[in-house]
């Protein structure tokens, strides 16, 4: 084995860019559970805007069309589960299931046509004189643009939920629908809303992993990074910076565990894989400890009884 | 009193099945408390909803100020000066105070600022509060003062109450009291519901009176006496329980210095409990809410488990044992939380009443239900506690709330309990009904039994007790004989104004 063939600057080069999936997709998943909704469908929309994406990159070659696609189909799926949840009033977690089985098929029907294609390379941002700083260039300035979109995502939300009076009332809302709805505020809309951007996200995310990490299409391609994105959302307590420090982790051992195994480590690579999961549920879970703080309305169905 | 502020002209609302509001008109004075009075289900909620917007009239038409008024949502009742504080508050446990009142306006300012304004407006009306504090961690009575300063915050006109003393103890309430008097002499009006016809007699200058959705009278509270206007919030006389004086016979319920930890994070742990009830005794237990009242309730039907010597039935130590050894030796419970606690909703009344009763009125045989017997056992109960169903097969969710405590309270005292402990035993329940719960409990006492009622009700509790206690932060109180104990002293013995303090007026 042969450690020195692991360049750390490299590493955390492409920790940024292993987290970016996660990352979007669970800052979309943060706002709907803030906003009292449980979306378990959060693979599926997943998949479905990493589809979406990919053909419509092939399609026209622009990546930026492909991602705008993406989110759109996120989008789209998810508002499938905004009419259940929301107007029929369906349980969540039975819907949120229910769309990630769908969202797994859908996907692979639109995708049989598109397997083996290249999809056009998303450009690099390369910022003069920065991105040829040593080490700290190639780490923070050598990424596509979607990596910093999705940091600036991240800062808008906490900013969002902190300091607009439109996050209040999404807090508002997620904390206690009842009350929410006395004060005359919309509880539905709100929701369906806060449900379109996590769909929107989680399309984002997605077609991140077909465009750029992967680059191609295979069936199931997203390899439960839905399920880590929820995790994370959960385990971060809900609080934006949290899930930062969780998706870097999670990207961070994914990067690792790929390089020891190239590197030749002597531990099967099967539990090499399963390492990134394992190591930021159970850092999370340390982390957030007994305080859960867990929204007051999250996954109770809404029905405005007058 | 200068004009009417609101005047209300036959208002009516008809849900599937039920006229909530029929033909309601009446009027509001500037300056007037004007009292809202009416059992559960007369139509107070659906009337002060639509005066805020939150419910759209069927018929009739509002005028506040001398224009035509119809609120299509809350915002825009609160623009024309009409604010509302409601039962279950309307406040959000996570966020801090500051926040929640900012939700209650229409255009709030900068969060600094209006930490400042509440800081003003709090203090000038004798209801001190840290705008950074989080409610969640607010007792019941700094809670109502976050919903009542968001609302004086709006300058309103108009400010409806809903209930506003139920969470309250006597000193909380003169202090409440003492506000609205303020208020009230800088002219606004305020719509004061409540069922509680003493705070009214203290309080309101006109009474309106609602019975089944219709208006029946309306009287100038301080004319009337409370009996009066119960009969016509009845519209029946009212049977008072009555008793037998009795001679208390041997101890059958003792705890001693019963402390357990709450299993709940938000709960309220037992401190030191220590109390004898005997035969023939009613022990009423006060307190407001979240004091370890339902902490009580559990340690007592073994939900909770202590030490066994700390409760001590008929001199058997039961403190370790569970559930159903202790109904095996006689000791039933009643918990407070009808739907989901005392009785399983979507099951049907048999099944409900299989669940406690199938071993002391043996509804079973070798693991094996009798189904025969039990559904006897349930058309007992619905008989003898009249409660009204179509059959012992309706699901206990499709009972009224009052239905169901008749139902569940029944089952327990047929059970022929030796001990039996209640939590607010009518809560939410109409006048006869309650009137019918209480006589069961005093019959079961006069029987022998011991009987333990927690309660936050003060009139139910004088009205059954031969001894009253409080509880306060987990902690019981000194226990003193029921009769002859003023209104101030059973304040101080719940915890007096919390350290809250009273009105500058």
């Amino acid at each position: 084995m042969d450690l020195s063939a692991i360049n750390p600057v490299l590493l955390f080069a492409s920790l940024m860019v292993a987290a970016t999936p996660v990352l979007i997709a669970a800052i979309g998943e943060l706002v709907v559970e803030r906003a009292g909704v449980l979306n378990l469908g959060v693979e599926g929309m997943m998949i479905t805007g990493a589809i979406c994406g990919f053909a419509a990159a092939v399609t026209t070659g622009s990546p930026l069309v492909g991602f705008i696609a993406a989110a759109a189909g996120g989008a789209g799926l998810s508002l499938l589960f905004a009419l259940l949840t929301q107007v029929a009033l369906a349980n969540q977690v039975a819907s949120g299931l229910a769309l990630t089985l769908f969202g797994l098929g859908l996907s692979a029907l639109f995708g049989q046509n598109y397997v083996g294609l290249k999809p056009p390379p998303t450009a690099r941002l390369d910022i003069p004189v920065l991105s040829d700083l040593p080490v700290v260039g190639r780490i923070v300035f050598g990424h596509d643009p979607v990596v910093y979109f999705g940091l600036l995502l991240l800062v808008a939300v906490w900013a969002f939920l902190k300091f607009t009076r439109a996050g209040l009332v999404l807090r508002a809302v997620g904390e206690n629908h009842t009350a929410a709805h006395a004060l005359g505020y919309k509880v539905v809309r709100i929701r369906v809303l806060a449900i379109l951007f996590g769909g929107a996200c989680a399309g984002l995310g997605g077609a991140y992993i077909s465009l750029v990490r992967v680059p191609q299409w295979t069936e199931g391609m997203t390899g439960g990074a839905g399920w880590i994105a929820l995790a994370l959302v959960v385990f971060a307590s809900w609080k934006p910076w949290r899930v930062l420090l969780g998706a870097w982790l999670f990207g961070g051992v994914t990067v690792l565990q790929l390089n020891l195994q190239a590197a030749g480590l002597e531990i099967r690579a099967e539990y090499l894989s399963m390492s990134p999961y394992l190591v930021t549920i159970l850092v999370l879970v340390i982390m957030s400890g007994h305080r859960s703080g867990s929204p007051g309305s999250l996954g109770r169905t809404f029905h405005a009884s007058q | 009193m200068t004009g009417t502020l609101l005047s209300i002209r036959g208002l009516t609302k008809a849900y599937p099945g039920v006229v909530a509001n029929d033909d309601v008109s009446f009027e509001i004075g500037e300056g007037e408390v004007h009292a809202l009075l009416g059992e559960n289900g007369a139509g107070k909620s659906t009337l002060v909803k639509m005066i805020y917007g939150l419910v759209k009239p069927d018929q009739g038409e509002m005028v506040l100020n001398g224009t035509v008024y119809t609120p299509s949502e809350p915002q825009e009742a609160r623009a024309r000066g009409v604010a509302m504080v409601f039962q279950h508050f309307s406040l959000f446990d996570a966020l801090n105070v500051a926040e929640n009142v900012a939700l209650g306006m229409a255009e709030p300012p900068k969060t600094r600022e209006l930490a400042e304004r509440i800081r003003t407006v709090s203090e000038q009306y004798g209801l001190p509060l840290d705008p950074w504090r989080l409610v969640g961690d607010l007792s019941a009575g700094e809670r109502q003062r976050v919903e009542i300063v968001r609302c004086l915050l709006q300058d309103p006109k108009l400010l409806i109450m809903d209930e506003p003393t139920s969470v309250l103890t006597p000193q909380e309430v003169e202090i409440l009291f003492a506000t609205l008097r303020k208020l009230k002499s800088e002219g606004t009006s305020i719509l004061y519901i409540s069922h509680k016809l003493e705070e009214i007699r203290a309080l309101c200058d006109e009474a309106t009176i609602l019975r089944l959705g219709r208006k029946v009278a309306t009287c100038t509270p301080r004319e009337v006496t409370a009996a009066q206007m119960a009969e016509l919030m009845v519209g029946a006389e009212l049977h008072r329980p009555e008793r037998e004086p009795s001679v208390p016979g041997a101890v059958r319920l003792a705890l001693n210095g019963l402390s357990v930890a709450s299993p709940g994070q938000f709960g309220t742990s037992l401190k030191n409990i220590t109390l004898e009830v005997r035969a023939g005794e009613v022990l009423g237990l006060a307190g407001v809410a979240g004091n370890g009242q339902d902490e009580l309730l559990a340690a007592l039907s073994g939900e909770i488990r202590a030490k066994p010597a700390m409760v001590v039935l008929d001199g058997v130590e039961i403190g370790a044992k569970g559930p159903a050894e202790r109904r095996r030796a006689g000791l039933l419970t009643g918990p407070e939380e009808r739907l989901g606690h005392a009785a399983a909703p979507d099951m049907s009344l048999t099944e409900n009443a299989l669940l406690t009763g199938a071993e002391r009125e043996g509804l079973m045989a070798n693991g094996f239900l009798k189904w025969g017997k039990a559904r006897e056992f349930a058309a007992k109960i619905i008989e003898r506690f009249d409660v009204r169903t179509p059959g012992t097969e309706t699901a206990a969710r499709a009972l009224s709330g009052g239905n169901l405590q008749k139902f569940v309270i029944g089952r327990e005292v047929l059970q022929r309990p030796e001990v039996l402990v209640v939590n607010q035993p009518t809560w939410g329940v109409d006048a006869a009904a309650a009137a019918t719960i209480r006589q069961a409990l005093l019959d079961l006492a006069a029987g022998g039994a011991a009987v333990v009622v927690i309660s936050q009700d003060l009139d139910e509790l004088m009205e059954v007790s031969d001894n009253f206690g409080a509880l306060n932060e987990g902690r019981l109180s000194q226990i003193r004989p029921a009769k002859g104990l003023s209104m101030e002293e059973i304040g101080l013995m719940m915890g007096g104004a919390h350290g809250m303090e009273v009105a500058h007026v």
